[in-house]
C-alpha cells in the first residue's frame, strides 16, 4: 500500500490540487468570478457587457450549424439559404436565429456603448477598456458587413457594391484597393468566397480575442457604477470593497434574469416577426442577386444607416467617406474628449445632459434619414444632424468645462 | 430611473414608433386581407396557381410533399389536382414553359414565385394581380397599373373581364401643367366571376404565395408561444434565485 502511494502521490488535496499544481485554475475562477468585486448598485445599463457575450455566443453556435449546410458559390448560395430554410430540420430555426441575433447584437452593443457615455465608464482609469470596446465594434461591423453579402440576395450584392466602391474615393490607391477587395472588376463569386472567410474565420477569430482582452483590461481596473466613483477606495478590513460584491453568485444570478428576459423579447422578435417589417430582414434581399438590375432603393441594414445617412449627407464622395469614417471613429477619443470633474451623468450639469439628449436624438434620426430615399429634404435633415452629431464629440472639452457639476458621493447610491 | 433617464426612454419610443409609421411605400395599395391560417384559401390558392400560374412560373424551392403536409393534402389529392409537370411528390415546382423560350417570347424569363411574396408583399401582389387593364399601344395588348411596362400577359382576363383605366385631370403641379391621375377601372367586358369572386379568386392565390414564401411560418408561431411560456416560467425561478442570493445584501 505504501509502495503505490509513493508511486501516485498522496491523495491529499485531491482532483483540484492536482489541477492546480499544474493550471492556475482557482486562482483565475477567483480572480476573475468568485472574488471579483463589482459595484452592488448596478441597474438597468449594466447588463448590456453581459448580453453581448451571450449574443456573440449564440451567432457563434448558430453560425457554424449554418456553414454546415451554406453553399459560398454565387450559383448556389442564396438557393442554398432556401435549402436551410426549407428542408434542413430545424434550419429555419437556426437561420432566424443567425440573422435576427445579428440585429439583435448590435441593439445590445449599442445600449452597452450608451451605458459608458451615461456614466463616464471609458473615463481614467478605463480608457483601455473603451478602446479595445470600440475595436470590438469596427471588427463587428465589419463581420456584419461580409456576413451580410453570403445570402447573395439583391441587398446583399447592391448594398456591398456601395459600400466597397467608397474604398475608390482614396486617392491614389482608392481603385487598386476596391480591386483588392473583391478579388475582381465587380462583385462576383470570388467576393463571395473572401467574405465567406472573413465571416467565419477571421474576423470571429479576431472578435473573441478582443473580447478576451476587454475583459482582463476590465478585471484589472475593475467595473465602474452608476455614481462614476471607485469603490476600491472604501475597503473594509477583509480588504473587500464596501459597496462591491462577487461577480459570482451575485451578478450572475442577476445577469440570468437580464438573459432570459433578452431571451423573451429575442424569441418574441424571432417567432413572431423575423423580418421585423423589412429592418432585420430587407424585402428586397428575398431576390437573387443580379447585377444586371438595380433596386430603386439601396439601404443598408438598420445598425449602419446612422453613418449612411452622414456619407449621403455630403455631396463629395472623398469628403463623405471621410466623414462616415470619422463618424464612426470619433468615438474612441471619448476619454479625452470629457473634461468633466465628475464621471457620471447623476453629477453633471445641464449642459451634458442637454448634449447626450441631443447626440441621442441626432443618432436615431441619422438612422431614420439613412433608411429613406436620398430626395433633397431628407439629405437637408441629415445635414442638420450631422453636424448635431460631430458638435457633440468636438466641442465637448469646451463643454464639459463650463457646466456646472453637483458633488460627487463617497458611496454608492440607490436610485428608485 | 430618474427623470433624465425617463424623458431619455420616452424619446426613443417616440423615434422607434415614427421609424415604423414613416415605412409605408409610395404607391397606395389596397390591403390583401388574406388569412394563412385559412387552410381552405390556401387550397384554392394552390389550385389557382397550378392552373393559373404554373405554365410559366416556377416555385422551385417548393415541394410538392411539403405542399401535402401543410396544406392537408394526401398523395393522391396532390397528383390529381396539382401535380400537372410532376412525376414523384418529392419535386419541387417547375414551370411547364421551357426557361430558353421564355426568354425569347417575353424578353426575361418570368421570375420565380417562391418568395415573391416576402420581395414585393402580398398587397403589392393582390393588386398588380388586379390591376390589369386594356393598352392598344402594349405587345400583350394590357398593361398593368401596378408595374408599368409589364411583360405579363393578362392571364386571368376570362375570369376578370377586361378594364380600361379612367384617368381624370389632376391639380395643375410646380411645373404648371395639370397632372394625368389615375381614377379607378371601368369594365370593358364582364368575366366568368363577378367583381367579389374574382377578388376571393386572386386573394386565395396571393395567401398561397405568402405560404410557399415561408412554409414554416405557422409552425414557428406555434413553437414561439410555447418557448415564451417556458421563459416565462424560467424567468419566475430565475427572480427567486436573484432575490434569494441577493437578500443579505445592504443597501
Amino acid at each position: 500500500m505504501a509502495r503505490i502511494e509513493s508511486e501516485i502521490g498522496t491523495p491529499q488535496g485531491g482532483f483540484m490540487k492536482w489541477i492546480d499544481d499544474r493550471f492556475p485554475f482557482t486562482e483565475t475562477m477567483k480572480y476573475h468570478v468568485t472574488e471579483y468585486y463589482a459595484s452592488k448598485n448596478f441597474n438597468f445599463w449594466y447588463v448590456f457587457g453581459v448580453l453581448s457575450m451571450f449574443v456573440l455566443v449564440m451567432q457563434l453556435v448558430s453560425g457554424i450549424f449554418l456553414t454546415m449546410n451554406y453553399k459560398p458559390d454565387a450559383t448556389e448560395a442564396f438557393a442554398s439559404v432556401e435549402y436551410i430554410m426549407r428542408d434542413v430540420e430545424w434550419g429555419w430555426l437556426i437561420r432566424y436565429m443567425h440573422s435576427t441575433g445579428a440585429s439583435f447584437f448590435f441593439i445590445v452593443v449599442y445600449m452597452h456603448m450608451f451605458r459608458a457615455m451615461l456614466y463616464g465608464s471609458y473615463r481614467k482609469p478605463r480608457e483601455l477598456v473603451w478602446i479595445i470596446g470600440m475595436l470590438i465594434f469596427l471588427a463587428l461591423m465589419a463581420e456584419a458587413f461580409a456576413g451580410y453579402l453570403l445570402p447573395w440576395g439583391q441587398m446583399s450584392y447592391w448594398g456591398a457594391q456601395v459600400i466597397i466602391s467608397l474604398f475608390g474615393a482614396i486617392p491614389f490607391v482608392g481603385d487598386a484597393l476596391v480591386e483588392l477587395i473583391r478579388g475582381d472588376y465587380s462583385i462576383s463569386d470570388i467576393t463571395l468566397n473572401r467574405f465567406f472567410a472573413l465571416h467565419v474565420i477571421v474576423i470571429p477569430l479576431a472578435l473573441i480575442a478582443l473580447v478576451f482582452v476587454h475583459i482582463v483590461a476590465l478585471h484589472e481596473v475593475g467595473s465602474s457604477n452608476p455614481d462614476g466613483i471607485e469603490i476600491k477606495k472604501k475597503k473594509g478590513p477583509d480588504g473587500i470593497p464596501l459597496d462591491g460584491v462577487a461577480f459570482h453568485p451575485y451578478h450572475t444570478a442577476k445577469d440570468l434574469v437580464a438573459i432570459i428576459i433578452f431571451l423573451m423579447i429575442f424569441s418574441a422578435v424571432m417567432f413572431f416577426a423575423p423580418d421585423l417589417g423589412g429592418y432585420f430582414l430587407e424585402h428586397a434581399n428575398f431576390e437573387p442577386a443580379n447585377m444586371q438590375v438595380t433596386p430603386e432603393h439601396i439601404a443598408p441594414v438598420w445598425y449602419f444607416t446612422p453613418f449612411y445617412a452622414i456619407l449621403r449627407a455630403v455631396p463629395n464622395k472623398l469628403w463623405g467617406t471621410i466623414l462616415f469614417a470619422t463618424a464612426v471613429l470619433l468615438p474612441m477619443f471619448l476619454p479625452w474628449l470629457d473634461r468633466s470633474r465628475v464621471s457620471s451623468i447623476r453629477y453633471r450639469g445641464w449642459i451634458y445632459k442637454m448634449a447626450l439628449t441631443l447626440f441621442v436624438i441626432s443618432f436615431f434620426t441619422l438612422g431614420w434619414l439613412g433608411v429613406q430615399p436620398a430626395e433633397p429634404v431628407y439629405v437637408f435633415w441629415a445635414r442638420i444632424f450631422a453636424v448635431v452629431y460631430f458638435a457633440f464629440f468636438l466641442l465637448m472639452p469646451y463643454y464639459t468645462t463650463i457646466d456646472k457639476t453637483k458633488p460627487v458621493p463617497d458611496r454608492v447610491v440607490y436610485h428608485g | 430611473m430618474g427623470e433624465f433617464m425617463k424623458s431619455l426612454t420616452c424619446l426613443a419610443i417616440l423615434m422607434i414608433g415614427a421609424n415604423a409609421f414613416a415605412a409605408g411605400g409610395e404607391i397606395e395599395l389596397e390591403k390583401a386581407g388574406n388569412d394563412p391560417d385559412n387552410t381552405a384559401s390556401l387550397q384554392r390558392g394552390a389550385r389557382n396557381f397550378m392552373s393559373y400560374c404554373a405554365g410559366c412560373h416556377s416555385a422551385k424551392y417548393v415541394r410538392y410533399n411539403s405542399i401535402g403536409r401543410d396544406l392537408e393534402l394526401s398523395e393522391d389529392q396532390l397528383i390529381d389536382n396539382l401535380m400537372f409537370n410532376a412525376e414523384r411528390s418529392s419535386e419541387t415546382i417547375q414551370a411547364s414553359m421551357p426557361l430558353e423560350a421564355a426568354k425569347s417570347w417575353f424578353g426575361q424569363p418570368p421570375p420565380d414565385m417562391s418568395l415573391i411574396a416576402r420581395a414585393k408583399g402580398t398587397d403589392y401582389i393582390y393588386n398588380f394581380l388586379r390591376g390589369f387593364y386594356l393598352d392598344p399601344d402594349s405587345p400583350t395588348g394590357v398593361d398593368n397599373l401596378y408595374l408599368a411596362g409589364t411583360s405579363m400577359p393578362d392571364v386571368l382576363w376570362e375570369l376578370q373581364g377586361y378594364q380600361r383605366a379612367v384617368y381624370v385631370e389632376g391639380e395643375a403641379g410646380s411645373e404648371g401643367a395639370a397632372s394625368h391621375v389615375f381614377d379607378r377601372f371601368e369594365t370593358v367586358s364582364t368575366g366568368s366571376m363577378s367583381t367579389e369572386e374574382f377578388d376571393e379568386f386572386v386573394r386565395d392565390t396571393v395567401n398561397f404565395l405568402e405560404y410557399i414564401s415561408e412554409p414554416i411560418r405557422r409552425t414557428r408561431r406555434v413553437l414561439g408561444v410555447w418557448v415564451l411560456l417556458f421563459l416565462s416560467f424560467f424567468l419566475f425561478v430565475s427572480w427567486k434565485l436573484y432575490k434569494d442570493i441577493w437578500k443579505d445584501v445592504p443597501k
